[in-house]
Parts: C-alpha cells; sequence; structure tokens
C-alpha cells in the first residue's frame, strides 16, 4: 500500500487535481466543468428553470431574467443563464419569492406591448403563452400600457409584428451568429427599444437579409411569422439550430 | 338551499356564453344546484341581489358597462372573470392603441353612406379605453380563455356552487 494513500488522522485528505466543480441545485450533489453555467447543469439534469431569450445553439444575453436562482451567499438574484459555477455553489431554483418575480416578468411582458393571444398566428405555439400557464398566470395585476405599435409587411415572405415582441433577440443572435447576416439589431432605449432590420429601414428593403427565415423560428411569440398563415397556424421549427451547430463544433 | 347564479355580457362576442350552453346535459345539473337569476339568456331585466356567483363576460368597454359591473359587484358575492375580454380586454381591447374617436369615425363615418355620424343618443358613450374588469372592480376568480372550453367552465361552476376555490391555471390559458 503506497503511503500517499492513507490520509492521517485529523486532517483533510488531499483533493486530486482536478477540473471538476461540485454544487447543489434544490439541495442535490451536482458536478460540472468550470466553464458551465447553472443552467447547463440544470438542464443536463433535467430540472427545469423558467427562461424566454435562452436558446440553446445561440449565444447567452440574460435577457429575460426569468432564469433568475437564488445563490446562498449572494443578497443578489442570479440568471442562471449566464451565471458559472464554482466549488460549493448552493442554488435554489424555485421559491415563493422566485415564483413571484417570474410571474410579475410575465404580466409585465404582457403589458408591455399588445399580445393579443385570441388572434394571434402562434397561438397554442407561444413560448410566452406556454411560460404564463406553466407559471399559473391566470390574469395580469399591472395596467396595460396598450402602444402604439407597428407591422411591418414589406418582406416578401415575412412578417413581423412588434405588438408580439418580447425583445428576447433570438432573432438578433440567430442572424448574426448562425447565419451571419446580423440583419437584426435593437434601436432605441429602454420602453422605447425595438428590433430593426438593416438600420431600421423596412425588411423589404433590406440588402442584408437572405431571407433564410431562422429569426421567424427561434421567434419565442408571434412577433415573426411566415405570411399565409391564419390565427394558431404558425408553429416554429427549430431543429436546425442544434444540428447546424453541431456540424460545425464538428468542424472546428 | 339554492345558489343564486348570474351571468353578464359587457363588450364581448358572446363566445363565452355560447361556451357556457355548451354544458350541454349538464346544464341540467348546474339547474340542480342553481337558479339562474339573471343573464342575457333569460328574461330579467333588472340585475337582483343577493346573487352568489356571477360570472362576467367581456371587457369594460363603454359607459354602460362601467355601471352594470360596478352595481353588479355591490350585489355578488363571488365575481368571475369569464373568457379573455373580461381577464385582458383581449379583442375589444384593440382599439385601446387608436382612440375613441378614430374608433368611431371609421365605424359611424368612414364605412358608411347612409346618415354618417358618431350617434350621440342610444348607444352608450366608449370609455377612452377598453379594460379587464379587475382593472375597474375586485374580481375573486379569473378564467382565461377565448372561449374557455365547456369542461373548464363546469369544472369551475361545480366547484364554486360547492364553495371551494377553482385552480384554473392548468385547465386554461390566454387565448385557449
Amino acid at each position: 500500500m503506497s503511503p500517499t494513500n492513507v490520509v492521517k488522522p485529523g486532517t483533510k485528505p488531499v483533493q486530486p487535481a482536478s477540473n471538476v466543480k461540485t454544487l447543489q441545485i434544490d439541495g442535490k450533489d451536482f458536478s460540472a466543468r468550470p466553464e458551465e453555467t447553472i443552467l447547463d447543469v440544470a438542464r443536463q439534469n433535467k430540472i427545469f428553470i423558467p427562461r424566454l431569450c435562452e436558446l440553446e445553439g445561440l449565444s447567452d444575453v440574460g435577457a429575460c431574467r426569468l432564469c433568475l436562482v437564488e445563490v446562498k451567499g449572494s443578497n443578489k438574484l442570479l440568471p442562471a443563464c449566464v451565471t458559472r459555477v464554482y466549488e460549493g455553489m448552493e442554488v435554489t431554483t424555485n421559491s415563493p419569492r422566485l415564483a413571484a418575480y417570474r410571474r410579475m416578468i410575465i404580466e409585465l411582458l404582457f403589458t408591455e406591448r399588445n399580445h393579443i393571444c385570441s388572434v394571434c398566428v402562434s397561438n397554442g405555439h407561444c413560448d410566452l403563452q406556454w411560460m404564463a400557464q406553466k407559471l399559473g398566470l391566470t390574469h395580469v395585476h399591472f395596467p396595460y400600457r396598450y402602444p402604439k405599435a407597428n407591422v411591418d409587411a414589406s418582406h416578401e415572405r415575412f412578417v413581423i409584428d412588434h405588438n408580439r415582441c418580447i425583445l428576447c433577440t433570438r432573432c438578433v443572435r440567430v442572424c448574426d451568429e448562425i447565419e451571419g447576416a446580423h440583419v437584426w439589431d435593437v434601436m432605441g432605449r429602454g420602453i422605447d427599444a425595438k428590433v430593426v432590420t438593416d438600420l431600421n429601414e423596412a425588411w423589404g428593403n433590406s440588402e442584408t437579409c437572405t431571407s433564410c427565415g431562422k429569426c421567424v423560428h427561434v421567434c419565442p411569440t408571434g412577433a415573426l411569422s411566415e405570411k399565409g398563415h391564419a390565427v394558431a397556424e404558425m408553429e416554429k421549427r427549430r431543429h436546425f439550430l442544434p444540428y447546424l451547430t453541431m456540424m460545425r463544433e464538428s468542424q472546428e | 338551499m339554492k345558489k343564486r347564479l348570474a351571468t353578464v355580457w359587457l363588450d364581448g362576442c358572446s363566445g363565452c356564453h355560447m361556451s357556457f350552453l355548451d354544458l350541454d346535459e349538464r346544464l341540467i345539473e348546474v339547474a340542480e344546484k342553481a337558479d339562474l337569476v339573471y343573464s342575457p339568456l333569460v328574461d330579467i331585466k333588472e340585475f337582483p341581489g343577493d346573487v352568489d356567483v356571477a360570472l362576467v363576460e367581456g371587457a369594460v368597454s363603454s359607459e354602460e358597462d362601467l355601471h352594470k359591473i360596478q352595481m353588479i359587484r355591490r350585489k355578488v358575492k363571488t365575481l368571475v372573470s369569464l373568457g379573455d375580454c373580461s381577464v385582458t380586454a383581449n379583442v375589444p381591447g384593440m382599439r385601446n392603441a387608436f382612440g375613441v374617436k378614430a374608433v368611431c369615425d371609421r365605424a359611424y363615418t368612414e364605412n358608411v353612406t347612409l346618415n354618417p355620424g358618431t350617434p350621440a343618443q342610444v348607444i352608450p358613450r366608449l370609455l377612452p379605453y377598453a379594460r379587464p374588469i379587475h382593472e375597474v372592480v375586485n374580481v375573486d376568480v379569473f378564467i382565461p380563455g377565448c372561449p374557455p372550453s365547456a369542461d373548464t367552465i363546469y369544472y369551475a361552476l361545480t366547484e364554486l356552487l360547492e364553495g371551494r376555490q377553482p385552480e384554473l391555471s392548468a385547465k386554461t390559458r390566454f387565448g385557449a
């Protein structure tokens, strides 16, 4: 028996040199690589953390704040999608306080623009609508704003209805990171922020748009849709995203 | 003793009432537990007092709606927002971004050949915004859906008539 394996009484065992971090999520032990986020670990272990802006295959921006979690020792709530794990981290993914904040976020999204589910192309296939139900929302406590928002139907095949946009920026990221065209961007600040094509040109006049439709299919709501769909007919197809990511990683 | 049930139709399409009628033979079961004391489906003009449960369809859009819902709130124990129009303002609320004048001009002047002009009498004046009921009076139970299914209404109604609070978020949603 090698003497290095013997642990002297009263001393800590020597930790093996490794990059594995161990942490607790909701009281259970998990291990993760240091570059992984709380959401990565949760996803691998089938722990549900709500989110609307995050989409696997795109970069993470922490825009929607739905994935906020409690981390022991921090007096702030931290977004799981962009918070790296560390050794000994203790994460709580659900609590009455988190549930209340998450419902509040969804309610504010509903008041911010004009989301009329019953007449929306994405009714029944909408991430916002699904999340509202999942989080137990039956009504909105805040007054609705009823802003006057535009619909741009100038593109031959697609429509953007700003009434239904939640500013998740999935369209901006997929166009930049996957398609490489960067047609979309965000203009304005705060409540005036909106997604634009090119330099706030009509989408139909865009010289950079390749009409690939990736933005339409990653959009969580009915804000981006294909023309020719009536109420509840627009189903998004996102299987291309993990496929493209996988093919690219295999070529690197 | 039998409960006293009312249904109310504000600014909505009556689809929620149609869905209520879709209870079909279960209406008989409801009728055994409650008397329908006021409803657009029955011939009673005045909203009576001491109503146990009122299902209210539609947004609060006009001065008449506002007057009605405030009066009804005073006479009802459990006020239920039935359907997306009463819960979110929904389709009636789609006018809100445009303003009352533009909406009335479009409806009564621009698209009209005979006697154009917004009527000043008989038709109740529109409020600046069509609003969900709970922005105007306290609401006890919310049943989203456009319309909520007959099964959802049946579940909510039977729970309420038994004096229990229905848990609705798993059964229905906005736009359902």
